[in-house]
């Protein structure tokens, strides 16, 4: 296994408030880790260390053994909400990389994604007038269109409808079997972390931590079937009871 | 599932392109109509407003005929339009030092949370006094020419715009920020590419309200002293008792306000249509 990200005893303290505390774990080339725990544990808090946007108040994070200290080109980054720029339209935000770093963009690649998320067409489109759906596939299109080795997503399914959100998790999984990026996914939804990933990782409450660390040997590309499975169900169920087990809410038992 | 994905598209660019075509169509249809009624209406309020100024045998010099005016204007344009360029000099000239001034200095005291609480207070004194009143003041130091004119139009436009824009580049949004910055956006591009888009809508009204504000500065500074500018007409037609006149400097003066408003409605509605 190669190791591409290593989080190193990773520390984040605002102000008194300690947002991640010890957080250690690695992710390996070309795998698809997602990160689950409880609403606040820091999550949001990780993912914008592990892509340089904010320093860490103590450990670090390593890409392929190199400390990271500022935003990287190897690391795309989608965010919660789409996050198209309003008064561009969907070209021009997914050009945007290109015209900050001042780079010639790869409109083969860039028609390719497009054409691959669905969104031919749809380029002189101000955002407004896509739907939630196809702005984040957009927004996963500006993020590929760099070539990145790394994807780092934060919930970013989360604003979606049930259907739509099926939808973009198998676009997920059959973008990375095509590139074979690193993706690490945050999510609320313990099925849609099951579903993408290799591994799934719980974190506990604040200060954030890991808490457990699930393989998922199921084979890709996943389907229905995959997921109506007894191994998700254990699975699913033992990620709940962990999640559960931290808050003060215990599911009740036939008893009660 | 790979043909999954295309068939989302289709039913998603149906849904859009009937949105699309509704939302024309019924602007389309319903302008027309508007269009109809503005006209009915205004029709209705001069051809009013003639009839019962000819009925009650109205005198001139309380309000003239809107037909008199009309042909006022016609006559006099001649005479009137060196006096235009006078005032759009001095409108023009104001306006845009006024609103350079506001929007730079809104630009750089929106990255100082110190700075801009402490300026504010003074921002909003200027904003609240009449420019008006400094003209006298302005003249005995600068004369009659321009200058105490344009000087009292910045005045008057600077610190309007400053306080739209300054509230336009106060709406952060942390995550367009930090989606700039994860693709290593200097201070400098983040400035020209996140934030000053941002602004835009809210620095398009500021220089709408500035530029109406910089025209009833320009138009009562040139009533109060200087011989030219359609101010001076103003007060040289009502001083002659030359109503019909007067009022066709007065009609002038509200097209000139209106062409601006279109100009800001039209410059808004390509530029900064994306907010709503
Ligand atoms: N810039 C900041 N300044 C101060 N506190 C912050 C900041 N960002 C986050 N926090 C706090 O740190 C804690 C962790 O926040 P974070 O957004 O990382 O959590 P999260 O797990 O992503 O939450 P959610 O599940 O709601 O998305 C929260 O209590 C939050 O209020
Ligand atoms: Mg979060």
């Amino acid at each position: 296994m190669v190791v591409k990200l290593a989080v190193r005893n990773a520390g984040k303290r605002y102000d008194d408030l300690e947002a991640l505390k010890g957080c250690s774990f690695d992710v390996a080339d070309k795998t698809i880790v997602s990160i689950v725990g409880p609403s606040g544990c820091g999550k949001t808090t990780l993912l914008w260390s592990m892509s340089g946007l904010h320093s860490l108040t103590s450990g670090q994070v390593d890409l392929d053994g190199e400390r990271i200290t500022a935003p990287r080109p190897e690391i795309g980054l989608v965010f919660q909400e789409a996050n198209l720029l309003p008064w561009r339209n969907l070209m021009d935000n997914i050009l945007f990389p290109f015209e900050v770093k001042h780079q010639t963009p790869d409109m083969a690649w860039i028609t390719h994604l497009m054409d691959r998320v669905g969104l031919t067409g749809f380029e002189k489109r101000m955002p407004r007038e896509l739907s939630g759906g196809m702005q984040q596939r957009g927004a996963i299109v500006r993020a590929l269109s760099l070539r990145p080795q790394v994807l780092l997503m934060d919930e970013p399914f989360g604003a979606l409808d049930a259907f739509t959100r099926e939808e973009m998790n198998r676009l997920v999984e059959e973008i990375w079997l095509e590139t074979k990026t690193t993706i690490v996914f945050i999510t609320h939804s313990i099925e849609e972390a099951i579903f993408l990933s290799d591994r799934v990782i719980v974190l506990t409450k604040r200060p954030g931590r890991v808490h457990a660390d699930y393989p998922v040997n199921l084979p890709r590309p996943r389907s229905l079937e995959t997921m109506a499975g007894r191994e998700v169900f254990d699975l699913m169920n033992k990620i709940k009871a962990d999640i559960y087990g931290m808050s003060s809410m215990r599911p009740r038992s036939a008893a009660e | 599932m790979t043909d999954a994905i295309p068939e989302f598209k289709k039913t998603e660019a149906t849904k859009v392109g009937i949105t699309g075509s509704a939302l024309t169509a019924g602007i389309g249809s319903a302008t027309r109509k508007e269009i109809a009624i503005i006209l009915a209406v205004a029709v209705l309020v001069i051809g009013g407003l003639e009839f019962v100024l000819w009925a009650y045998d109205v005198p001139q010099y309380i309000l003239p005929r809107p037909s008199l005016i009309a042909a006022a204007l016609v006559k006099e344009f001649p005479l009137l339009l060196p006096h235009l360029g006078y005032s759009m000099v001095s409108l023009l000239s104001g306006f845009t030092i006024g609103a350079v001034t506001g929007m730079v200095m809104a630009a750089i005291v929106t990255q100082y949370p110190l700075v801009e609480k402490v300026v504010t207070p003074y921002i909003l004194v200027l904003v609240t006094t009449p420019m008006l009143a400094l003209v006298p003041l302005l003249i005995l130091r600068f004369g009659f020419g321009y200058t105490p004119r344009i000087i009292a139009v910045a005045l008057a436009v600077g610190p309007m715009v400053m306080i739209n824009a300054a509230t336009g580049f106060r709406r952060t949004d942390s995550a367009k920020l930090a989606l700039a910055r994860s693709y290593g956006a200097s201070t400098l591009q983040i400035f020209w590419k996140i934030r000053a888009p941002m602004a835009l809508p809210m620095i398009l009204v500021g220089l709408m309200i500035g530029s109406i504000f910089g025209l009833l500065t320009t138009v009562g500074a040139e009533m109060v002293g200087g011989g030219f500018g359609l101010g001076n007409r103003l007060t040289t037609y009502s001083s002659m008792i030359n109503m019909p006149e007067f009022f066709a400097v007065i009609l002038l003066l509200s097209i000139i306000g209106i062409l601006i408003y279109v100009i800001f409605f039209l410059i808004g509605k390509k530029w900064a249509s994306w907010e709503t």
